[in-house]
């Protein structure tokens, strides 16, 4: 059943230019956590913040539980947001955050104490709740922020890039701790990134952005291996995208061709660095290696096409090669786009 | 390494604090003098004799007492007055739009950026004719429009640096409008407010110009009583006393000022 709605949701800014969101859809599971994903200004975090309640939107429907509350005040929706900035009320210490909700709500005193230390020992800040805000690093204050929506055991978490401002080593130890959180509770999340990591590790589901639109919706091990559309294919890990045409069955550009079964016309060949194979070739080079990068267990080579159009290609020795070499390519998976859509997969 | 540096004498810093030493300390320190001294005649360059001698005298007329307690009332009732307006409408200035917001924001610098003698005989002309002048309720009006820069543009400032996604968290879990600002904008701006409110009370005070025109002689302030002591008697001491008396709330300001800076709390109010 879904627990959260979201049907042809537009959202045009008041001066009228921007449309920050453009007809968007999703329908997100009890106890899914979905990832919104796409780079700065595709929309992300005003689709959360719609969701939140923080902004209206120009057009459509937000269902929750079956209640559409498209036009109910954020106090009244049964969401936690937690922000990019933490957004902690520095007045209070790490108690009063928390109990600031309950008390709202009319909570007994005893339960309150009872249900704040509670979420507290569950974010791992156990015995914290008298340090005031300033006194907390700022992984810290990230997790009580958590604390602080979760204490109100929200219907849906909606978190806008929680761990943006932290060093990747807490960023990466959080989100663990986020996803165990999730799914220990079974919270159904909407959480904004711009990091494909945080996204693939994270999600049940990603949802891939671009201007305002759904560009793809899908397991992360599929948006990974099956792109949709050459945006999501180049925006999810590394990927070769080579513009060329196609003629007779066969894909060209620059000197470089391979059979392609489609029909005549210009086509996206993409490719990613670890399906394509080189070998090294003095005549008819395809190619000529630009740089080699030893990462120690693998290696990357960048090469130029004969038009120099960049190609990367992942190799397990990269001493075989050096820079200024000739080399063929030899793709072993493959994907073809024209008109942003699919149309070949091998 | 901080050792092996020879401090050179700071001849700037020197003349800076001999220069604020005369003009700000010295005076102080005369007038303080004064109004401690029974006897100082010219040419000695310390009192003859020391003593509490006007402060009695002083303190025994009714008219200082009755200025006194006219000050004060006139200051609680003028800040109080000028928070209940100025802060809602410093909020609205900080968090809404709304037409003509930029013109009537400026209006409360262009009332001060003029000489305001002028302005306030032309108000004057008007409480007479309603029968205002020389009234408690005329004077309160004519400083409540003194105030109006401090308790609106500092506030301005005050509420814009508070966090929008502060006040927006709060609305997530569970407030409402009102609650958040009670809550969260209000203590989160308080310090700088604080200061503002102070500054207007000390302000209000001292205020001398307009409780001349539309108060006196009916209603006389400290700061009026004292320039009327001047101009009819000749006593030195009697004005120095009275000066000392208009330190005190001036001091109190102070402290409080330094607390509130101190915390660090005004410098985040500004955005700091
Ligand atoms: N309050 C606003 N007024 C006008 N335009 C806005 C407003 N908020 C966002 N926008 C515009 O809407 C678009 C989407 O912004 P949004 O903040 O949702 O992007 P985002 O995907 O969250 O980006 P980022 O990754 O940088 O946070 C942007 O073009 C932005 O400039
Ligand atoms: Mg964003």
């Amino acid at each position: 059943m879904s627990v959260l709605k979201i049907k042809d949701v537009s959202k045009i800014f008041a001066n009228g230019t921007v449309r920050a969101v453009d007809n968007f859809s999703l329908d997100v599971a009890d106890g899914e956590l979905v990832c919104l994903l796409g780079p700065s200004g595709s929309g992300k975090s005003t689709l959360l913040r719609m969701v939140g309640g923080f902004e209206r939107p120009t057009s459509g429907l937000m269902i929750i539980n079956g209640e559409d509350i498209t036009h109910v005040p954020p106090e009244k929706r049964p969401t936690g947001m937690v922000f990019q900035s933490h957004a902690l009320w520095t007045h209070m210490n790490v108690f009063k955050n928390l109990a600031f909700g309950l008390k709202l709500r009319k909570v007994a005193p005893d339960e309150i104490k009872r249900r704040v230390e509670g979420v507290l020992d569950l974010v791992g800040l156990g015995g914290y709740g008298t340090r005031h805000v300033a006194q907390l690093s700022g992984g810290q204050q990230q997790r009580v922020a958590l604390a602080r929506s979760l204490v109100l055991e929200p219907k849906i978490l909606l978190l806008d890039e929680p761990f943006a401002s932290l060093d990747q080593h807490l960023r990466e130890r959080l989100r663990e701790e986020v996803r165990d959180i999730q799914q220990r509770l079974k919270i159904t999340t909407l959480f904004v990134t711009h990091g494909q990591d945080e996204a693939l590790s994270m999600a049940d589901r990603i949802v891939v952005m671009r201007d305002g639109k759904t560009e793809q919706i899908d397991r992360p091990d599929i948006v990974y291996r099956e792109p949709q559309t050459p945006f999501v294919a180049g925006f999810i890990g590394t990927m070769n995208l080579i513009e060329g045409t196609v003629s007779n069955g066969i894909f060209s550009k620059a000197g470089y061709s391979t059979p392609l079964p489609v029909s005549d016309g210009p086509a996206i060949l993409a490719v990613r660095p670890e399906a394509l194979d080189l070998t090294v070739a003095n005549d008819n080079a395809q190619g000529k290696v630009h740089r080699v990068t030893d990462y120690g267990t693998h290696g990357l080579v960048d090469l130029e096409l004969l038009d120099s159009t960049r190609v990367k290609a992942m190799v397990s020795h990269p001493d075989l090669f050096r820079a200024g070499q000739g080399v063929r390519l030899a793709p072993k998976a493959i994907a073809a786009y024209r008109d942003n859509a699919v149309i070949h997969r091998a | 390494m901080a050792t092996l540096v020879h401090r050179k004498t700071d001849w700037t810093g020197i003349v800076l604090a001999v220069v604020l030493t005369l003009v700000i300390v010295f005076p102080l320190i005369v007038v303080g003098t004064w109004a401690f001294t029974n006897v100082w005649r010219y040419p000695s360059v310390i009192p003859q004799e020391f003593g509490l001698r006007f402060w009695y005298q002083t303190l025994a007329r009714a008219d200082v007492w009755t200025s006194i307690t006219t000050s004060l009332t006139l200051a609680t009732t003028v800040t109080g007055i000028s928070a209940l307006i100025c802060l809602p409408a410093a909020y609205a200035f900080a968090r809404m739009d709304f037409p003509g917001r930029d013109i009537l924001f400026f209006s409360f610098l262009a009332g001060h950026a003029f000489p305001k003698f002028g302005l306030l005989v032309a108000i004057a002309g008007i409480f007479l004719q309603l029968n205002l002048i020389g009234t408690f309720w005329g004077v309160v009006l004519i400083q409540l429009v003194g105030t109006l820069l401090f308790m609106i543009w500092i506030p301005v400032a005050a509420f814009q640096s508070v966090d929008r996604r502060m006040e927006e968290a709060a609305r997530d879990v569970g407030a409402g409008p009102f609650r958040v600002f009670w809550s969260i904008t209000l203590p989160q701006a308080g310090p700088t407010i604080a200061a503002a409110v102070l500054l207007s009370f000390v302000g209000t005070f001292y205020e001398t110009e307009g409780a001349w025109l539309i108060g006196a002689p009916q209603v006389r302030t400290l700061p009026v009583l004292m320039i009327s002591f001047i101009n009819n008697q000749p006593v030195i001491q009697y004005g120095a006393v009275l000066s000392v008396l208009l330190w005190v709330p001036s001091f109190i300001a102070l402290m409080f000022a330094r607390r509130v800076v101190n915390s660090g709390s005004f410098a985040r109010g500004f955005g700091g």
